[in-house]
Formats: C-alpha cells, sequence, structure tokens
C-alpha cells in the first residue's frame, strides 16, 4: 500500500510534532510518501525526509500554495492522487480545509479526524463531541483521512526518504489571500506542549487571565481556554479547546474556572493527567479530574503559581 | 442574490448521548432535536445580510428523514423566506454522508442559482467537518471555511478565518461556499408572532431521488462503542495538598 501524508508547513517550516503524529498512523498503513507544499518548502521536506518511515519526499515549491488556501493544495494533490491508496493529513485547521476537497475531487468520502487505524479500510473515529466512537470501513478505492493528533505518538528522526519534486498543476484560482493575525509567542504550541494551563469563563476577564498565564509560564506550559472565554474576549481564537477548538492529551491539563461542558471535554479528557479548580464543588469537570480542587482561583492559581 | 443555508437536524447538543448496548449506533429515538448550533448562525448571518439589503431571499434546505421540517420552520421562525425539504431517509437512525449530502446540494444549487451558500463549519453529531468543503469542490466555486467576519462587496467577499495559528483573512470571488465557525454572531429567537408566520411560509418537499443521487454510504459503520472512561479521581482540600500530590506521580 502506498500512502501520501501532507505535511503541516507554516511560513516555510515543518510542524514535525503535528506531521510526526499523522506520520505515525500512516506508518501502519504503507509505504509513506510525505508531500511538502508551500511558497517555500525545501527546507521543510528536507526535514521530513529524516523523519522515521518516510521513503520518499515530494516538494512542491509556487507561491500559490504560500497560504495553503484550499484550491491550489487540493488540486495539487489531486494531480497526485493517482499513485496512493491513502491520502492522509493531521487534523489542523489547514488540512480540514483542504482535504474535503480533495475527497469530493475524487468522488470519495473524507474520513475526518481518525482515533485509530484497525486495518487498511478501517478506522476509529470519535463523534458526538467524542461521547461515542465509531468503527468505520470504507469501500472507496482512495482513503481520504486526517488524522486526530492527540490520539498519536510523535515519531522521531532516523529515516533518510529520497527527495523528488512535483508542479502545482493549473487551477483556476478563486482565492487570494489577504493577511494573517497570528499572535507571537515564546510558549509551546497548544497541542504538542506536555502540560496545558486552560482558563474559563470563571476567569472573568482579559486582564484576570494574567493570573492563568503566570502559572503557564511557571510550568513552561501552553494556554488554552474554554468557549466561553474566547467568545467574551478574555483569550483568543486559537486558544480554544474543545469540540470545536484544538484537541490536546498533554501529560498535564489544569483547568481553571471551566465548568466541563461535554464540548470542552471532548477536547481534553485524553490527558494524562487532569487537574480541576473550580468554585462550584458540583462542576462536571471534577467528573475528569484526577485532582479537583473547590476553591477561588483568584487565590488557589496565584498560591499555586508560587508553591511549585 | 439569493443565499442558499442547508441546515441539518441534529441531536440537541445540551443531550448527552448514550450509545446502545449492542454497538449499533446512538439512541436517538424521543431524544430532543434541535437545529445544529452552526447552522443557526449561517441562517442568522443570511438574514443579517438580507436586512442589509445586500441579499433578496433566503433559503433554507435540509436534507434526512421528514421531521426536518420541524428545522426548517425554525429557520422560517428566525426569518428566512423559502424551506426545501430533502427526504433521502425514512430512519433517524440513518446519516446522510457529506458527500451525499453535497451532491444533492448540487442539485439544488443547479436549480436555485444562489449567489452564495452559507454553511455550519461543522454538525455536532457525525462531527465531519466536510460538506462546504465537498460542496465547494463539486461546483467548482472558492471555498472559505471558518468564518467569523463576512463582508460581501460585489463580485468578492472578504471573510476572516478562524486557523489554528489565530485568524486569516482571505479574499473570494463570488459565487462562494462559506462555513460558519462559532464567534461570526450570535443567533436570534423566533419571536412568537414569526413562529406563527413561519408555519405559512413556503415549504417544497423533494427526495433524494428527484436529484439523481445516490445515498449509500461509503463508510459502512461497523461498531458504535462508549469511549474509554476515565479511573475516578480524588478531591484535594488545599492547594500544599495539589502540589504533594503532582510531586508524587511526577506531573511537575
Ligand atoms: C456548537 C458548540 C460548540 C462548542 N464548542 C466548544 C469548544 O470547542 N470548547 C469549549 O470549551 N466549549 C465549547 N462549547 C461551549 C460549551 O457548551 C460551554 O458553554 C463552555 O465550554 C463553557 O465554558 P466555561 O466552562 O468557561 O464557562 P461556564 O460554563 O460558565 O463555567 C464557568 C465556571 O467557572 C467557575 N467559576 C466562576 N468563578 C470562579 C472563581 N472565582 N473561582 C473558581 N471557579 C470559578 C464556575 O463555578 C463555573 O463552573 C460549544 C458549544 C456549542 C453549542
Ligand atoms: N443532512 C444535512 N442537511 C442539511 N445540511 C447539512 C446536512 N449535513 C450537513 N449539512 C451542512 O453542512 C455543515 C457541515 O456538516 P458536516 O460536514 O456533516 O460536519 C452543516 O453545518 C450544515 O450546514
Amino acid at each position: 500500500m502506498a500512502v501520501l501524508l501532507l505535511a503541516e508547513i507554516t511560513d516555510g517550516e515543518l510542524s514535525a510534532d503535528a506531521t510526526g503524529k499523522a506520520l505515525s498512523a500512516a506508518k501502519s498503513l504503507g509505504d509513506v510518501t510525505v508531500l511538502a507544499a508551500g511558497a517555500s518548502a525545501a527546507a521543510a521536506g528536507e526535514a521530513a525526509a529524516k523523519l522515521d518511515g518516510v521513503s520518499k519526499v515530494l516538494v512542491a515549491e509556487d507561491p500559490a500554495l504560500g497560504h495553503r488556501l484550499a484550491e491550489a493544495t487540493a488540486a495539487l494533490i489531486v494531480s497526485l492522487a493517482g499513485d496512493y491508496d491513502h491520502i492522509m493529513a493531521p487534523a489542523t485547521t489547514d488540512a480540514k480545509n483542504i482535504m474535503p476537497r480533495v475527497a469530493a475531487l475524487l468522488d470519495v468520502m473524507v474520513i475526518s479526524d481518525i482515533s485509530g487505524v484497525v486495518d487498511a479500510d478501517t478506522f476509529e473515529r470519535p463523534i458526538y463531541a467524542g461521547n461515542a466512537i465509531q468503527t468505520v470501513k470504507s469501500s472507496d478505492a482512495t482513503k481520504v483521512i486526517t488524522v486526530r493528533t492527540a490520539n498519536f505518538d510523535a515519531v522521531g528522526e532516523g529515516g533518510s526518504g529520497t527527495v523528488e519534486t512535483a508542479t502545482l498543476p493549473d487551477f483556476p484560482t478563486l482565492s487570494e489571500w489577504v493577511e494573517d493575525k497570528v499572535a507571537e509567542s515564546d510558549r509551546p504550541e497548544l497541542t504538542s506542549a506536555g502540560i496545558v494551563v486552560s482558563g474559563g469563563r470563571g476567569v472573568g476577564s482579559e486582564e484576570s487571565f494574567a493570573i492563568i498565564e503566570a502559572l503557564t509560564d511557571k510550568l513552561g506550559a501552553a494556554v488554552g481556554a474554554s468557549r466561553a472565554a474566547v467568545d467574551s474576549g478574555y483569550a483568543p481564537n486559537d486558544w480554544q479547546v474543545g469540540q470545536t477548538g484544538k484537541v490536546v492529551a498533554p501529560d498535564l491539563y489544569v483547568a481553571v474556572g471551566i465548568s466541563g461542558a461535554i464540548q470542552h471535554l471532548a477536547g481534553m479528557k485524553d490527558s494524562k493527567i487532569i487537574v480541576a479548580i473550580n468554585k462550584d464543588e458540583e462542576a462536571p469537570i471534577f467528573q475528569v479530574a484526577d485532582y479537583g480542587l473547590v476553591a477561588d482561583l483568584f487565590a488557589a492559581v496565584p498560591e499555586l503559581t508560587e508553591k511549585l | 442574490m439569493k443565499v442558499l443555508v442547508p441546515v441539518k437536524r441534529v441531536i440537541d447538543y445540551n443531550v448527552k448521548v448514550r450509545v446502545k448496548a449492542d454497538g449499533s449506533g446512538v439512541d436517538l429515538a424521543n431524544v430532543k432535536m434541535s437545529m445544529n448550533p452552526f447552522d443557526e448562525i449561517a441562517v442568522e448571518e443570511a438574514i443579517r445580510l438580507k436586512e442589509a439589503g445586500k441579499v433578496e431571499e433566503v433559503v433554507v434546505v435540509s436534507i434526512g428523514v421528514k421531521q426536518a421540517q420541524e428545522t426548517l420552520r425554525t429557520a422560517l421562525a428566525m426569518g428566512a423566506d423559502r424551506a426545501i425539504l430533502v427526504v433521502a431517509s425514512e430512519d433517524v437512525h440513518n446519516d446522510i454522508e457529506p458527500l451525499a449530502v453535497a451532491k444533492i446540494l448540487k442539485g439544488v444549487i443547479d436549480e436555485e442559482q444562489p449567489g452564495l451558500v452559507l454553511c455550519g463549519k461543522q454538525a455536532i453529531d457525525n462531527d465531519m467537518n466536510a460538506t462546504g468543503q465537498m460542496l465547494s469542490a463539486l461546483m467548482g466555486w472558492s471555498q472559505a471555511t471558518f468564518a467569523s467576519a463576512l463582508d460581501i462587496d460585489g463580485e468578492h467577499a472578504v471573510v476572516t478565518r478562524e486557523v489554528d495559528g489565530g485568524l486569516q483573512t482571505i479574499k473570494v470571488t463570488m459565487p462562494s461556499i462559506v462555513t460558519v465557525d462559532l464567534r461570526l454572531n450570535e443567533p436570534r429567537y423566533a419571536s412568537l408572532p414569526n413562529i406563527m408566520k413561519a408555519k405559512k411560509k413556503p415549504l417544497d418537499e423533494k427526495s433524494a431521488d428527484d436529484y439523481g443521487v445516490d445515498v449509500t454510504p461509503r463508510l459502512e459503520v461497523v461498531k458504535t462503542s462508549e469511549p474509554a472512561g476515565r479511573a475516578a479521581g480524588i478531591m484535594v482540600g488545599s492547594v500544599d495538598e495539589l502540589v504533594a500530590k503532582l510531586k508524587e506521580v511526577g506531573a511537575v
């Protein structure tokens, strides 16, 4: 079996974490070719070639591939699809934008957000905000798949794939990039961090999020948020953890002032250790917490930051 | 310009789902069903575009069982003008896959000729996040997913998208398929008079056959199971105790 894996690349740089996690799912299915696509992608392609289990890398560089607009990247993947049984990508927002489009162009059903591989045709995926796990068997000739990265460990280095180039075919230009608003941060990325500290509506304001961020920095953690905290403007959208935000599974997840709605749990309940701090002892978050502390966060979090 | 808004009838987001003991699926008999929350946001946006004079007509469409009529009536009560129900299944447990939904929607678009389709980003039952992207591919129209801001200006739309790194703004050529995210707007509630008025608004009924679409699933559901549970945790009495426990297990 041959697998084409779309690498996660941002501004020319390979995300070894997201790509490596999807690669560990892909490796079990066959011989993996990584597609490194971007305005500049050669360096990312070189990095991908070193990942364990990569036999080949295709580098496609074109200004039109720069911002991962769905139309261009999908056209590229479709032009290569004939050689592969599986076309995969980590379930990032980029891939969720692109892969269903690829699937429709190939007249196959996309298999979104898989959490497990059973065999070459059969996959597990969470549905209903992770409250049920469905095992599905695809009857399509090509399997187009996005991989829920929280469920797989990233492969390390150790590969020595060959590098070739691929060319973007003609496609109608329907979209153009205008701008990105990306917050620069020295903190680890939410989806790859070993520790995540998240704040919810209980934090009360954007200013008070400093309390969460102080604990985050003390732990060298990434910072997350509930939807309510994002909707209320306390935290930016890319911090949202949950069914419709990011899915994380760190070694330690600290939920502060978060009630524990199923949509939030969907994004964090595979974490190894969960700590919850909430002033309401009835809060559902305590049902998934390994360590629960009923306390006012404005007192407990600064104390915790100090004592760690 | 006409806007088409596909709305899906799904289990209400407040209901805790129950997996059937025999692993055959999730129990949907006698549970509260509602409009997919993202689709409420899409309907709201379409109505606001009409109120702003950028759109003449808002048409809502749902594909599935007959009971999806209720979902369409909700959209009409919010302010949509007209509804189309495409009956594609008799059984509420039979979910129509995004690929088939997209093919049916293509048939609807060919008939209705809208200038814009506003989909939800994701159905909260199957969590596929696929239909809008698939429809865009089948139509050969531009695609703007996960929209948190939308500004239509003649031949183009400027869309701000919620992405992993933050926000991305793109400019797409109309006609376009836009999928909406949580922070695009806050949907209104339908008032009682509008609920009454909605009962008289037109609702056409069609079938998947009318569009020549085969809705046989490509993904056979082999089984549905409960997720692994978590072992019971403990409550600690103080920050000191919490710190001690975390050190004990090597978490910090
Ligand atoms: C379609 C859809 C998608 C969604 N997707 C997501 C998602 O991806 N992620 C997500 O998180 N949510 C999502 N939600 C929202 C979800 O249903 C909840 O509304 C949300 O998670 C609640 O956030 P919260 O826990 O911060 O707020 P609340 O539920 O309001 O909880 C606040 C908590 O803070 C506690 N608190 C208040 N003050 C203090 C204090 N001083 N000290 C200690 N504790 C305090 C309270 O006791 C309470 O438990 C989604 C909802 C829908 C409908
Ligand atoms: N059966 C359906 N009827 C109407 N609209 C649908 C249906 N299925 C999906 N959609 C639309 O597509 C969006 C994304 O759904 P999905 O791709 O299933 O996650 C939804 O928010 C709806 O706007």
